[in-house]
């Protein structure tokens, strides 16, 4: 198993009440193994209690990044939220813990 | 025709002004953008107006106009700015008067029309949760995203400055290579590579290595004197992003991939007013140092309605920490957040209680290694009563003296909550136009010329 955070790098954005991720492997090589192992359902899995429904992954092949959309819970917006991270900043770095199959 | 030079020096309402001036001093640019309006930030100006109805207007762009106005003139660099937020025409008023004071006097074109709280309708529902918007509290403010069609006419009057509130991000930038290109308003694949440049320019810093910095992996060499980006633009849109060679920062195809992808949840269909663009195709290639170039966007036509921002009243927000030290620093974190909770009394129904350090940030996550040596409780509540929210802070406070042992460097605040919601509105509902706002006699030399 490896650590997304060895592989690839991560910038979280936030619309009203939901969290995009971006996942880019700094190996463009890995881009088509990311996009078979990394699924919506298992990020969605992985990143837990805040982020609730379904994720829904886009492809950007252009720049080989992956795009995951999380939506939050309606009142988890940047100026509603109790969250210390209101905005949902820090996700890049939740996403980066995830691992997955793959030999190091 | 040649291309275009268009800078980005502000990316949110609080950005640094510096890297702004060194952009026009030394960025031989055409056009500067400031964009300076979030969700958040809308809220907050609204928050502030509702204190005060002079205060609409971006708290700091007295401070960016003052540093920029005698750069900008000395340059013949044009500024394109939201920072209007909820009031430009005001906005427009006090560029005039303190580009003189700064000896530099700047005649300002302020685009407004972008506030519809008196047309929009309440009975839809909002984009967030599809619950009619006037059911979630009572809405103080409705702005329709507007875009580079409304801005058009103010760049035409050759205003120095053109000051808007609630324009889409991108169209800060697409609006200055419409009126140098000449293209036209349903030149789609165009327009979406014009809106790709925006796209990537709208947040400063965070394409030129803000944002960015992860070592070992990613270094961002001179963070500390991070250089914000320019676009030089082609007739056909595409780009060349960039920084000042001589300013800190990196801009490569890592930073533009995550700039790209930044807040974007259909990379297939980008809508903003101007066009729908397709960013899946867009590549970007290094063509030298810092140099990145950007190129395959399409568009498709631009969606019928604008997007609205609207505003409500959602109670008070109560927040308190209190840090904890040492061995059963965690222990005494989690008792003091019982303690809190009861004395509360389910006085505040939406309460957070977490332990920073520990699961404040992605909640309980599974850890290796020991405790922390130290931690923050923080608690959190919000309620459409202020003493509720009040209440929070205070028992927070209070336990100094009636919590567990050895608690200190209590920080509490209660803020308004203006919730932000999201909608839409026909074109034809929202009419812009233009004010302007003559330049003013200068008050002293400018600081170029003394330079």
């Amino acid at each position: 198993m490896v650590r997304l955070y060895e592989v690839a790098h991560s910038r979280a954005g936030d619309k009203g009440n939901v969290t995009t991720l971006s996942l880019i492997p700094y190996d463009p090589g890995l881009y088509p193994v990311l996009c078979e192992v990394v699924t919506p359902e298992e990020v969605g899995r992985h990143l837990g209690e805040r982020v609730v429904g379904e994720v829904v992954r886009h492809r950007m092949d252009g720049v080989g990044a992956l795009l995951f959309v999380c939506p939050r819970a309606p009142g988890d917006t940047v100026t509603e939220s109790l969250r210390l991270d209101a905005h949902g900043k820090s996700m890049s770095s939740a996403l980066l813990e995830m691992e997955i199959p793959l030999e190091p | 025709m040649s291309r275009i030079r268009i800078g980005c020096g502000a990316g949110f309402a609080g950005d640094r002004i510096a890297p702004a001036v060194d952009l026009v001093r030394d960025g031989r640019l055409d056009f500067l953008a400031l964009e300076c309006l979030g969700e958040r930030t809308v809220a907050l100006a609204l928050a502030r107006r509702l204190r005060d109805p002079s205060a609409g207007a971006d708290p700091l762009l007295a401070k960016r106009i003052r540093a920029l106005a005698g750069p900008l003139a000395a340059t013949g660099t044009r500024l394109v700015t939201n920072a209007g937020a909820a009031d430009p025409e005001a906005a427009a008023h006090l560029a005039a008067r303190v580009s003189a004071e700064a000896g530099a006097p700047m005649d300002v074109a302020a685009v407004v029309g972008d506030d519809v709280l008196d047309r929009i309708d309440l009975e839809q529902p909002a984009w967030e949760d599809g619950k009619p918007l006037g059911e979630h509290g009572e809405i103080v403010s409705a702005n329709a995203y507007i875009g580079a069609d409304a801005l058009l006419p103010a760049l035409e009057t050759e205003a120095r400055a053109v000051v808007c509130g609630r324009a889409a991000d991108p169209s800060l930038f697409l609006a200055p290579m419409m009126s140098a290109f000449g293209w036209g308003a349903d030149d789609w694949d165009t327009l979406a590579r014009g809106t790709t440049v925006g796209h990537l320019l709208e947040c400063a810093g965070q394409l030129t290595g803000g944002y960015f910095a992860d070592p070992p992996y990613k270094t961002v060499p001179g963070l500390a004197r991070l250089g914000y980006p320019l676009g030089e633009v082609a007739p056909d849109g595409s780009a060349v992003v960039t920084k000042l060679p001589g300013a800190g920062g990196v801009v490569d195809t890592r930073t533009v991939a995550e700039q790209l992808a930044y807040e974007v949840t259909d990379p297939s269909a980008y809508l903003t007013p101007d066009v729908a663009a397709d960013f899946t195709g867009v590549r970007a290639e290094r063509v030298g140092p810092d140099r990145v170039e950007v190129r395959g966007a399409v568009g498709r036509p631009r969606p019928d309605a604008l997007k609205v921002s609207g505003g409500y009243r959602a109670g008070f927000r109560g927040e308190g920490e209190i840090g904890y030290a040492g061995r059963g620093a965690v222990r005494r974190a989690r008792l003091a957040g019982e303690v809190v909770r009861e004395r509360l009394g389910g006085a505040v129904r939406d309460l957070s209680i977490e332990v920073v350090g520990v699961d404040a940030m992605h909640g309980p996550q599974a850890q290796e290694g020991a405790e922390p040596y130290e931690c923050r409780l923080r608690v959190a509540g919000r309620s459409h009563d202020r003493e509720a929210a009040e209440a929070v802070a205070e028992e927070v406070d209070a336990l100094y003296t009636s919590g567990p042992a050895g608690g200190g460097g209590v920080r509490v605040r209660v803020d308004e909550v203006v919730g932000v919601l999201s909608a839409g509105i026909p074109r034809d509902a929202v009419e812009t136009a233009v004010v302007r706002v003559a330049a003013r006699a200068a008050e002293r030399p400018t600081d170029a010329e003394e330079g």
